[in-house]
């Protein structure tokens, strides 16, 4: 018999795993025409780099370009976290497709959700974005024609179902033609947001966290093996 | 106890062979001269076990038809066709001219002109058994010397033919034996134009025929019989055996069975050859060659040199590549079994003495042994002098300083991928390529790229490696790449290695240089192969992805994790083992994953009445 071989277990618990308590996941997927995720972006590994127990930052387009996530890894970096962010900018009303690729992948059943699925209960999502479009252009008479709240709900209620406590988000609107002493400002007040997490004022006037179970009506039948609709 | 004696000769020649080729190949030499030093020792001049070499050598000829034979298969009508000129032209040159500068040189030593005539013709042929033999065994026999090669042998065994038949008009005992003027040359293109309609016509619904039966050893025996046959057709008809084999194979050689013919014949053609070489060696008439060795060894340098000279000049206007050279040059140099046969023609016809003509045949014997020796030299001492002088006047060497931010070293298959996109995103990198013919071609295609050694350091500095960005390491030759990453690390530590590894062996050297950025070169195209079979097969396209790339991504860290055991065969080979199981486990863990959430029920503890978000409303108060 040979001698133990010193190969990494896939099955285990990945190593080298960020450990920190504020998570930031950013996702731009074009980070060189980036003008708000790019500064947002540098002042975060700032803080990352000056202490990477506080803060982490994962730049989901520079680790998977490929678009192939590595679950274990992000599972563990969440897990360690108590505070998660999600930088990206607003396409098209929602996500950059790698963000959500993320969240399919990562908030998997049975860990983020479902009966067994409560990695993440009690934790902080907060949601930092930006829009191209001026904050005005986001009302009924104007060609985005909702308020911006109106694409919000998606985020509020992940988080609801993963048992995450949706923060008020950070948004830069009109970020075209944002100056770049309005950007600075937005990427120092980022910074310190960051800093001082968990002693936000308005997180004392959140309400308590929804709780979400979903029936079994609403799920495949059992024994059902061809894919879910 | 009786023995037969085809036994006992079986078993003289096969220990011999058995003993010799393996003790030839252990000292770093070509199995031939195994086979002649084994003819040598077993021949009426060593331990005598045979004698009668001239009925062995008759025999073991038929090797030479069998090779041919498959030298046929492995060329179409159409590409013999494309031969054409190179066959006549180049032959001609070559057979002629070796025969008339060797002719007008023994004349000027005084030799009688039957003498010099009969010497220069029989000296300027080439063994188209050693010839193709090596050709082979260094799997040279498509590129441009092999097909010159070959092209220059099949003419000689044409004009091998008219030059025998011709012989007696020189000889004293005269004429009327040569097979009879033109009734003979009206039978010779009667047979050849048989052996072709009968080959087109009717070989293939026979064969079919026969490979119907379902018995292999019946479809060996047919192939056996098809050379035979035609053979013993040129025979008659007075040309030679190993042209019409060869015609027999160009002819099968786009026909569906010829992959078939070829592992039948290819052991009988091993051991016949085998067994030519061995009646080669004891051949050599020793008593010549001890009575007058400075003679012999005049003349067997004489004839090298000049055939030599004639077949460089040959090289440059063929535009053989310089390190094909010394194979060509030596091989066809050599003397050949052709050349026997017309000495002994001659001296039969009373052309020359019988002692010329042993002393020539022994000439031409010993021409043959010492060409694999002297293949052995040119490889040790010539190829690398013609790698570095490689046709350096064709393209110019990078002499102006280069300034791009990334170099290519080797612009193969590998390294233009690699440079094509570059160049699509206005990177224009400076390519270093030390292949002067690919050069070419590649400037003809409108790319930049310069000759030049990428181990030299001089020329890496005038490619501008001190102030480039990227280093990217694309050459095929696995020493060569790993002697210029040493040599850039080195002196350029700035410089950053993107590196094509050629195997495992090659990214583990490339790896303990310190050098990441490795990619192997067969990884990726392989695995698109793989999602090819499993769309194939059913599984959905962007599944398939996803599964090669995960795959790729744990062949990857496992081929990491393994870098410092890489002397450790066991642990690599249990590594190995482990690794597919854990991947095993990996994908039937997710499937199950996957069958879990589609068969999930709901998960509240509440009861299924009351879990509608609807029924908490006093939960969203404050």
């Amino acid at each position: 018999m040979a001698d133990p071989v010193p190969l990494p277990d896939l099955l285990s618990v990945p190593q080298g795993v960020p450990a920190a308590e504020v998570l930031v996941i950013a996702a731009h997927p074009a980070l060189e025409q980036s003008r708000v995720n790019r500064r947002l972006l540098q002042a975060a590994r700032a803080l990352a780099a000056t202490d990477g127990a506080r803060v982490a930052v994962r730049d989901l387009y520079a680790l998977y370009p490929d678009y192939v996530i590595d679950v274990p890894v992000e599972q563990a970096a969440l897990s360690a976290a108590r505070l998660v962010v999600w930088q990206h900018p607003i396409h098209w009303y929602s996500m950059p497709p790698l963000m959500k690729l993320w969240i399919d992948d990562v908030l998997a059943f049975g860990w983020a959700y479902g009966p067994e699925g409560r990695a993440l209960r009690g934790k902080d999502l907060w949601l930092v974005a930006s829009t191209g479009g001026p904050e005005d252009s986001y009302r009924p008479e104007s060609y985005n024609r909702y308020f911006f709240d109106a694409f919000l709900p998606a985020y509020d209620q992940t988080a609801a179902l993963c048992g995450l406590r949706f923060l008020p988000p950070l948004l830069l609107h009109g970020a075209h033609r944002a100056s770049d002493a309005e950007i600075q400002g937005h990427a120092t007040v980022y910074a310190q947001r960051l800093s001082s997490w968990p002693d936000w004022a308005e997180i004392e006037a959140l309400p308590p966290c929804v709780e979400c179970a979903v029936p079994a009506i609403a799920r495949p039948a059992p024994g059902r093996t061809e894919r879910a609709a | 106890m009786h023995v037969a004696s085809w036994l006992l000769a079986g078993l003289v020649y096969l220990a011999a062979a058995v003993l010799a080729v393996p003790l030839a190949r252990l000292l770093g030499l070509s199995s031939i001269v195994g086979y002649l030093v084994a003819g040598i020792v077993i021949g009426p001049w060593g331990v005598r076990f045979v004698t009668d070499a001239q009925a062995m050598l008759d025999f073991a000829e038929f090797g030479v038809v069998l090779m041919l034979f498959l030298v046929g298969l492995e060329l179409e009508p159409d590409r013999l066709w494309a031969l054409r000129r190179t066959i006549f032209g180049w032959g001609t040159v070559q057979t002629f001219g070796s025969a008339l500068v060797m002719g007008v040189a023994a004349m000027a030593l005084g030799a009688d002109w039957r003498l010099a005539l009969v010497a220069a013709s029989g000296l300027a042929l080439s063994s188209t058994a050693i010839g193709l033999g090596v050709l082979a065994e260094r799997g040279l026999l498509n590129t441009t010397s092999g097909q010159s090669l070959l092209s220059v042998s099949l003419f000689q065994d044409v004009a091998a033919l008219p030059l025998i038949a011709l012989l007696p008009l020189l000889g004293s005992i005269g004429a009327g034996h040569a097979g009879g003027g033109w009734a003979g040359a009206v039978k010779a293109i009667a047979i050849i134009a048989i052996i072709i309609l009968g080959g087109r016509l009717l070989l293939r619904p026979a064969l079919r025929w026969i490979a119907r039966t379902d018995s292999p050893e019946i479809f060996t025996a047919a192939a056996l019989l098809l050379v035979v046959a035609t053979a013993t057709l040129m025979q008659v008809a007075g040309l030679s055996m190993a042209l019409g084999a060869f015609l027999a194979g160009v002819l099968l050689a786009d026909s569906e069975y010829r992959r078939e013919l070829e592992t039948d014949i290819e052991p009988f053609k091993g051991l016949l050859l085998g067994l030519f070489f061995i009646a080669v060696g004891m051949s050599i008439d020793f008593a010549v060659v001890i009575e007058q060795p400075l003679k012999i060894a005049g003349v067997v340098l004489a004839f090298l040199a000049i055939k030599a000279a004639v077949l460089w000049g040959m090289c440059r206007a063929m535009q053989i590549a310089p390190p094909e050279r010394p194979v060509f040059v030596i091989l066809l140099a050599q003397g050949g079994e052709f050349g026997f046969v017309v000495f002994q023609a001659a001296a039969q016809a009373g052309a020359i003495g019988a002692p010329a003509a042993s002393f020539l045949v022994a000439a031409v014997a010993l021409s043959m042994l010492l060409t694999p020796l002297l293949l052995v030299a040119a490889d040790r001492w010539w190829t690398p002098l013609a790698a570095r002088e490689r046709r350096r006047p064709a393209v110019d060497e990078l002499r102006e300083p280069q300034n791009a931010s990334v170099i290519i070293a080797g612009f193969g298959r590998y390294g233009q991928i690699v440079g094509r996109l570059l160049y699509a995103n206005g990177v224009a990198p400076t390519v270093l390529d030390h292949d002067a013919e690919a050069i070419d071609a590649l400037r003809r295609f409108g790319w930049r790229v310069y000759y030049g050694d990428a181990t030299r350091l001089d020329l890496l500095r005038t490619a501008g490696a001190a102030t480039a960005r990227v280093f990217v390491l694309a050459i095929d030759d696995v020493d060569r790449s790993v002697e210029v990453a040493k040599l850039v690390q080195q002196h350029f530590p700035q410089l950053a290695i993107v590196a094509r590894a050629r195997n495992v062996e090659h990214y583990y050297r490339l790896w303990e240089l310190g050098i990441r950025l490795i990619e192997r070169e067969t990884l990726d195209s392989a695995l698109m192969s793989a999602r090819s079979a499993l769309e194939t097969l059913g599984w959905e396209p962007h599944h398939a992805r996803t599964l090669a790339m995960r795959f790729r991504r744990h062949n990857v860290e496992q081929l990491r994790a393994m870098a410092p055991h890489r002397q450790n065969e066991a642990l690599l080979i249990a590594a190995a083992k482990q690794g597919r199981r854990q991947l095993e486990e990996l994908f039937a863990l997710e499937r199950e994953q996957a069958a879990r959430r589609r068969d999930r029920a709901g998960w509240s503890d509440l009861g299924e009445e009351s879990l509608s978000l609807e029924t908490k409303p006093a939960a969203r108060e404050p």
